[in-house]
């Protein structure tokens, strides 16, 4: 995955020369997680920019360089970091369209890599889609297999409105072969992954693919689930949503979020405002523990949704 | 007796300042400012209108037509128009919610400022902003911030994409001698001086930040040092040919070296804002004593009057007329009708938890 973001990135770079990428080691170190690797070189030290470790003010710099007409990929080394940002994040980022009547966009990408990893300690191993999530003006999109990051890189760089572009630390090894041609991925859309009739399994990121093993799990005791990555957080795609509520009349959400004020919670609502007639069952949400996440093993995985679990959630839904 | 007009020569006249500029780590410009009888009579007609401007604001905000917060600039005057006579339109200037007379110096006009503080949508940011809320791109006139010390490092990244587009203009990035104490602010300066970014820190030291002088929240208030290995200027800030001067060599240092800090020594007669009456924390003493010895209009016009450049009376009449011009513009303003509200979700996303559903990229 680390790849396919990486050739959205110089693919974008190359097109349009307002394109430039701010963030720690994002230059001549080549990304921590080599997102950035090469870039430098490429492109040279105005365009890829190796930040001093001052979030509030190089996210601050990047949307002042998009005021005036630059398209900065801000990258936080970790989510967790751009909370130092928040400021910056919510009051400029997504307000300054707003507050100026309409005369400056923010075409700001703000991305970088979050979620549970392997025992990263509770500091590096946040799940931040609830916090973004409020900010009025921001629109929210995650990434999960090589494809739709490279689609969904390409797509929030064109776009003029500031996208926030959730990654996941464990994705980051993802393989998989993707097209040579030019393709973007829409920002709003949902990403069909298995269609069903049993169950609609709303999802994103990282726990996809736990969902898609619970998914065989399922198969094979007789279950048909429909699996559907969300991938746009705000706004989301009621559209295909509502769609597979309209056929499998039954809801399971899982996702890495915090289970307090979280994608899910939001998801919820949207469901209940628009799909109710057609549920036949409460939905359900599997979202990790409200807990900053632990350091020993056993309790990290038990942080986050198993694929026991999502197993569990469906035969009850089912029932 | 003769008629005569006030003067709009372009004849060089040499004025010193009131005092000489200290610095910090570079040799400070000449104390000897070149100005015009025309650019003189340009700054009593402008300060004065920005005076104008503020005292109206004030009625306006007692009289419950201005509500929220609204921070008066009068006093400070000369920085506006000094910064403004150094540069031109190409350079941006950023600063914080004090920013109703820096929109006006930048080309914004008195109808709009007024619409803008009265919620209308004639106003300059079709009355979603208000008073902290000004801003003109077309005068690259970034505004207008609420969060103090939140725009210095906009205004760095402006002088990045400047940098980046290869412009030779240079950012003004205001803040006060409060906001001085922001992290944000030294790691800013410390990205810009690394990039040698065109970016002029602009400290107006009004000394107040609301209700605590400098000497309460800042150990070392020499604020035109604290950029440490960045150069710095203090500048009286009540001199608008001071103010001149010292814009014309930060310019032309950034553009050439990198980032510099000019510390602006100003004074607002207001409180902190409407809500502030700004006389707890100071004397009504050191108000007057300052409006007496230092106010900027004051200043020049007694340089127009001690070179004769126009007669007292002819002053009064520019005061008056200015006067008409304010009333009139806030007749004009009071005509403009509230935002419709659809207004409500222009400029910002608004189906689905508040964002737009318009993919530029696919057909949806």
């Amino acid at each position: 995955m680390f790849e396919a973001l990486r050739e959205a990135l110089i693919e974008e770079m190359k097109l349009d020369p307002t394109v430039c990428v701010m963030g720690e080691d994002v230059g001549h170190y080549g990304g921590s997680y080599k997102v950035t690797k090469g870039l430098a070189e490429m492109f040279g030290d105005l365009r890829v920019l190796d930040t001093p470790i001052a979030e509030n003010s190089f996210t601050g710099m990047g949307i002042g360089a998009a005021m005036k007409g630059l398209r900065p990929v801000v990258e936080g080394m970790n989510m967790g970091f751009l909370l130092l940002a928040y400021n910056q994040i919510s009051n400029n980022c997504g307000m300054l369209h707003y507050t100026s009547g309409g005369q400056f966009k923010i075409p700001v990408v703000i991305r970088g890599p979050g979620g549970v990893g392997r025992q990263l300690g509770a500091e590096h191993s946040q799940r931040l889609e609830s916090y973004f999530q409020s900010i009025p003006g921001l629109q929210m999109v995650a990434c999960s297999t090589p494809y739709n990051a490279k689609g969904l890189m390409k797509a929030a760089i064109r776009s003029e409105n500031p996208v926030v572009l959730f990654e996941h630390v464990l994705l980051y090894n993802m393989k998989e072969k993707i097209p040579d041609e030019e393709y973007i991925c829409c920002l709003e859309e949902a990403e069909m992954v298995r269609p069903g009739e049993h169950v609609t399994i709303l999802t994103y990121s990282r726990m996809r693919y736990h969902v898609m093993q619970a998914a065989k799990t399922l198969v094979n005791k007789g279950y048909d689930p429909e699996v559907i990555d969300i991938r746009s957080l705000k706004p989301f795609d009621l559209h295909t949503i509502g769609n597979s509520i309209k056929k499998t009349h039954r809801v399971l959400i899982v996702e890495e979020c915090m289970r307090t004020g979280g994608i899910g919670a939001s998801l919820r609502s949207a469901i209940i405002d628009n799909f109710w007639d057609y549920l036949d069952a409460p939905i359900m949400c599997l979202s990790s523990q409200d807990v900053p996440t632990p350091y020993a093993a056993t309790l990290e995985d038990a942080t986050v949704v198993q694929p026991a679990q999502i197993v569990a959630a469906v035969e009850q839904i089912c029932q | 007796m003769a008629a005569r007009s006030i003067s709009d020569s372009t004849a060089a006249l040499t004025i010193e300042t009131s005092v000489p500029f200290t610095s910090h780590l570079v040799d400070p410009p000449s104390r000897d400012v070149t100005t015009t009888p025309a650019e003189l009579m340009t700054f009593f007609r402008d300060m004065s209108l920005m005076r104008r401007m503020e005292i109206a604001a004030d009625s306006l905000y007692k009289a419950k037509l201005i509500r929220g917060f609204c921070h008066l600039y009068d006093g400070q005057e000369a920085v506006a128009v000094g910064m403004e006579a150094a540069i031109t339109r190409n350079d941006s200037i950023i600063t914080a919610y004090r920013d109703h007379c820096t929109y006006l110096a930048r080309g914004g006009d008195l109808i709009s400022a007024f619409s803008e503080l009265m919620g209308r949508e004639a106003g300059c940011s079709r009355g979603k902003g208000g008073s902290m809320h000004f801003y003109k791109k077309d005068a690259n006139f970034y505004g207008g911030h609420g969060i103090v010390g939140a725009q210095v490092p906009l205004g760095c990244g402006l002088a990045f994409a400047q940098k980046y587009k290869k412009e030779d203009t240079a950012t003004f990035a205001l803040y006060g001698d409060g906001a001085a104490n922001q992290g944000q602010l030294f790691e800013a300066l410390n990205i810009s001086a690394l990039w040698k970014l065109p970016a002029i820190l602009v400290c107006e030291n009004n000394h107040y930040g609301m209700g605590t002088a400098e000497w309460r929240a800042a150990k070392s208030p020499a604020y035109y040092k604290r950029g440490d290995y960045v150069p710095g200027l203090k500048v009286d800030g009540m001199d608008v040919l001071a103010v001149k001067q010292a814009c014309k060599f930060a310019k032309d240092h950034a553009v050439a070296n990198g980032p510099i800090v000019l510390e602006m020594d100003t004074y607002r007669y207001h409180g902190h804002s409407m809500s502030d009456p700004g006389s707890t924390y100071r004397t009504r003493d050191e108000i007057s004593g300052v409006r007496q010895e230092r106010d900027p209009i004051e200043r020049v016009r007694k340089l127009i009057l001690a070179h004769d450049l126009a007669t007292p009376a002819e002053l009064k009449d520019i005061e008056k007329e200015i006067r008409k011009r304010v009333d009139d513009a806030i007749a004009k303003a009071k005509e403009s009708s509230m935002p419709d509200t659809s207004e409500l979700f222009t400029n910002v996303y608004k189906k689905g938890f508040g964002v737009e559903v318009s993919c530029q990229i696919c057909s949806n």
